[in-house]
């Protein structure tokens, strides 16, 4: 509802402003405030006549009285309540949605069908191997795949995402020196890397030194071979870098690592710009990460589940983690003999679900389908740029690969910052970029469209960036209130920081 | 090339913006020697019935996966998923959405999250849970790690021997490259089959951190976790519960009752398929005044700017994307919709039912048992048990060999992970399975001996 006393009460991007704004689904009540009790929403068959119940069965001391605040509700109010909060989200499949760095690209739908198919959902993981060869063969033949489209050597599908990739290839790192009775305290990152990069050292048990990229926006060899020594295990490079340029000088800082032994660790977070365009294998890497949930199309979920498969070269494949798949006359099973492995760093073998999806995506896109689906991400990226190049430039010089970062001068010229922009773009249908990072970029807008958007769409983005620059400028208050067009107005993150409510409670 | 909706005149179009004649010009300023051997050598891209037809036959070949009779568990668990909770996380809303990092138009996914932090608070008895963690064992993982935050000077984490063995590797490997740590493993009883209390005095003073606890166990048995809690705090230290079937806590007694600090476990029972081991959801509860401390993605409630309530992301200065490498942790992607999962899950079961459930495990497994005893096979352990327990068998291959013959998956040998228990088999019964079931596995078993 757009509130009386604003100097400018925005309104809905095609609304006049005088209309009153019709909520969309206005406050949806927390489940717990739906629930009555004595309501129930499921059944069980019932009971055999006499039977104990379980509570006696294990006795009352070791039981539980109740559940407290527990939801009671019929399954029609808990469909409801549910199908009402999903349309409160901006989603991939609804709108265009640039967010850089998480290649949110379109999911095709059947994958979800294929990984729901009863030979695979139903499966447990303690199956006898010999019961479960074709899940089994879909892993072997995930892994082959990914390292052909690296140019690795050997590739675990092991870690439950990007960031526990990283600690898997960083411990495996460590493994590697330690056994050839080296110890080194300190890994390389480059001041434009994902917050994971840093965190997963300290967690690897490495000290992080920063690598500053230079006025052009990428990492030279000389400030490599400057801070390289012998007490640094590795370096870790995000190439494209987060800029989204392609780091020239790749192989040069891979030999200047080499040369001191240290290894180079490259995060595969923007693998979407390097599909048959180079490899990182080719490049120099001894280890990579793929966030699946990114470049090979997994639904994203809201934040997960993904997947972090990591791809070595041959001197690192004796530390890969377990279980590790193997082929024998009798078929394929789970090594568990393995006295190099770093071990294990979650339940079970992989997150399944999520590779099938990422195999169906690869099978149908095929070799050539994915390099053309890398170009056009690059295409896509190029073109963005260039057409918002008047108002919101380039931050750097150097040619864009699959995504692009922006700055603006409306902080100066009207007090208009980024996070306000990216508000506005809400009101819009448009998922704002990624903002304010890289931290080397003040104010960045990082635009990542992917292949699978049109050029109606970008071009629709465009307009809708160039209208909010005009609006800026000559009616501030309308960007500063966005959005005004959602099921909230602008949240107090700031509050909910200050004050944590982090569950309901039942009133008193 | 389904995907990608550009024509060759969009592409065109779009090139001559750029100032470029060819796709291939946009990657000319990457190393020629690197282009020219980037080609990938994978078959050619091929129609969606193509893809359709190579899956299934793929899943066809997995015959475990169905026509079998199965007490498979050992920490992933057969439970009836109503079609409710597919039919929500199916909504491309909730699945094809980021992590919300703008709250306005993620107030779908967010206000779920909250509801899931809540259930997981109710379940636990515990003051705060997070957004989800991967699954039960990094869950168990990052709450050592979080112990360790709080009291960095103790050096000692115990691990009941009888914790999910996968649970103790994966920890081991977290922690393996921190200094200063020492773990030590504290024996079961055997005749019980719970941890060994006793054996907590030997190590229970100023340099224990923490102790780790299935609850209900690897081998099947439910815990006395109150003693156990109560010596880890008499020494100073924190207790962490691990419970990797979820639906044992619509019965027991909570982790918060009995004074467990940090509580963790996996979430699949809340409605998530098999899916061959993953993924699942992990969760975290812990006290108020360890929250700071806490990993992972939490959400908050707070108000719009027309005093709306609403939800956002919240105190994310503990997480690695502000603090980097002075991070809580580094997980950043975490099982969201699979939180989703298991909030819809919860919530259809409800008060009522997820007790009614949990009961209902308790009965198939015992009336199992006692039809296995029946037979004469006896459990090997003593303890008490949720829905699933250990047989005590001269030969558990063979029974395992003759079951199958028969279309019986019978359970999870426990020699593989415990060499002092080749005698031991490991047999999960849920709702899933029905009394005729139990004669058909005591006959199999019998037969084998």
């Amino acid at each position: 509802m757009a509130s009386a006393g604003r100097s400018s009460p925005a309104a809905a991007v095609e609304t006049p402003s005088t209309t009153k704004r019709i909520e969309p689904v206005a406050g949806v009540p927390l489940i717990f405030e739906l629930s009555s009790e004595g309501r129930r929403a499921t059944d069980l068959s019932p009971r055999a006549a006499g039977e104990r119940r379980g509570a006696e069965i294990i006795g009352a001391e070791l039981c539980r009285e109740d559940l407290p605040g527990f939801p009671e509700l019929s399954e029609p109010q808990v469909i409801r309540h549910f199908m009402r909060l999903s349309q409160l989200n901006f989603a991939q499949a609804l709108q265009f949605y640039p967010l850089g760095s998480c290649t949110m690209k379109y999911n095709p739908v059947v994958n979800d069908e294929l990984a729901a198919l009863p030979g695979l959902a139903g499966l447990h993981p303690a199956t006898p191997a010999h019961l479960a060869q074709g899940a089994l063969e879909l892993l072997a033949r995930m892994e082959a795949a990914l390292a052909e489209i690296t140019g690795m050597d050997a590739v675990t599908l092991h870690p439950a995402a990007g960031a526990q990739g990283e600690l898997t290839g960083l411990l495996m790192v460590r493994a590697y020196h330690r056994k050839r009775g080296e110890v080194r305290h300190k890994v390389i990152i480059p001041d434009t890397s994902h917050g994971t990069n840093p965190a997963s050292c300290t967690l690897a048990g490495f000290e992080v030194i920063v690598a500053k990229s230079n006025r052009r926006g990428y990492l030279e060899a000389a400030e490599v071979r400057r801070l390289v020594s012998d007490d640094v295990a590795a370096m870790m490079v995000t190439n494209p870098n987060t800029l989204g340029i392609f780091e020239p000088e790749i192989q040069e800082i891979a030999a200047a690592l080499h040369d001191r032994g240290a290894m180079l660790y490259m995060d595969g977070a923007n693998m979407n710009a390097l599909l048959g365009v180079a490899k990182p294998g080719h490049m120099g890497a001894d280890v990579v990460q793929l966030n699946l949930h990114k470049t090979f199309s997994t639904p994203h979920g809201g934040g997960g589940p993904g997947a972090g498969p990591v791809a070595v070269k041959k001197h690192l494949e004796p530390f890969l983690p377990m279980p590790r798949l193997k082929h024998s006359g009798a078929g394929y099973a789970f090594d568990a003999e393995r006295p190099d492995s770093i071990g294990r760093m979650r339940s079970f073998h992989n997150n399944f679900g999520m590779i099938v999806r990422a195999y169906a995506y690869i099978l149908a896109l095929g070799g050539d389908g994915l390099g053309m689906a890398s170009r056009l991400a690059i295409l896509g990226a190029n073109y963005v740029r260039k057409r918002l190049q008047p108002h919101f430039p380039s931050a750097t010089g150097e040619p864009s690969m699959h995504e692009c970062v922006l700055s603006h001068d409306l902080e100066k010229r009207a007090n208009v910052s980024t996070l306000e922009i990216a508000k506005r773009l809400l009101d819009f249908g448009i998922h704002p970029p990624t903002i304010y990072f890289p931290l080397v970029v003040p104010g960045a807008l990082m635009i990542e469209p992917t292949e699978t958007e049109s050029k109606e769409i970008l071009d629709s983005f465009v307009d809708a960036m160039e209208r909010i620059y005009d609006e800026a400028l000559n009616d501030a208050e309308r960007v500063k209130n966005a959005p005004q067009t959602l099921p909230v107005s602008r949240v107090d993150e700031a509050g909910a920081a200050r004050r944590p409510i982090l569950r309901w409670e039942k009133k008193a | 090339m389904r995907f990608m909706p550009h024509t060759e005149s969009d592409i065109a179009a779009m090139l001559e913006t750029i100032g470029a004649k060819h796709l291939d010009d946009l990657i000319a300023h990457v190393p020629a020697n690197l282009r020219a051997r980037a080609t990938i050598n994978l078959e050619r891209g091929c129609s969606e019935a193509d893809v359709v037809r190579e899956i299934s036959a793929l899943a066809a070949r997995n015959t475990g996966a169905s026509g079998f009779v199965s007490f498979l568990g050992a920490g992933y668990y057969r439970h009836y998923v109503p079609a409710a909770v597919r039919a929500v996380v199916a909504r491309a809303e909730f699945a094809t959405g980021y992590t919300p990092y703008q709250a306005e138009a993620s107030q779908g996914t967010t206000q779920a999250i909250f509801e899931f932090q809540t259930l997981i608070t109710q379940l636990t008895a515990m003051e705060v849970a997070n957004a989800s963690m991967y699954d039960g064992a990094s869950a168990a993982a990052e709450a050592v790690l979080m112990a360790r935050r709080l009291m960095p000077k103790r050096p000692v984490v115990a691990l009941s021997r009888a914790l999910w063995p996968e649970y103790r590797a994966t920890i081991r490997t977290y922690l393996s490259a921190l200094d200063g740590i020492e773990i030590v493993e504290v024996p079961f009883d055997d005749a019980t089959g719970a941890t060994d209390v006793s054996a907590l005095d030997r190590i229970a003073n100023d340099r224990l951190l923490c102790t780790v606890t299935g609850y209900p166990n690897a081998l099947g048995v439910i815990e006395p976790i109150g003693s156990i809690t109560e010596k880890t705090h008499r020494a100073g230290g924190l207790a962490i519960s691990a419970t990797a079937e979820g639906i044992a806590l619509g019965l027991l007694r909570a982790p918060g009752e009995l004074g467990v600090d940090i509580a963790v476990g996996e979430g699949q029972s809340f409605g998530l398929p098999l899916q061959f081991g993953g993924p699942g959801v992990g969760f975290m509860a812990a006290r108020l005044t360890h929250l700071r401390q806490m990993p992972g993605r939490l959400v908050g409630q707070t108000r719009d700017r027309d005093g709306r309530r609403a939800f956002c992301l919240t105190l994310s200065t503990r997480e690695q994307h502000i603090r980097r490498e002075r991070a809580t942790s580094n997980i950043c992607t975490n099982h969201s919709l699979c939180a989703l999962a298991a909030t819809v899950y919860l919530s259809l079961m409800g008060r009522v039912g997820l007790r009614e459930l949990a009961e209902r495990n308790v009965e198939l497994a015992h009336q199992a048992a006692a039809v296995l005893e029946v037979a004469g096979i006896r459990r090997r352990f003593s303890g008490p048990f949720f829905n699933e327990f250990a047989l005590k068998l001269a030969n558990p291959s063979a029974a395992l060999e003759a079951a199958e013959r028969r279309q019986i998956l019978a359970g999870v040998a426990l020699g593989a992970d415990y060499s002092e228990l080749s005698d031991a088999l490991l047999v999960s019964v849920t709702e899933m399975n029905h009394g005729d079931e139990f004669s058909r596995l005591a006959a199999a078993i019998a037969e084998a001996r």
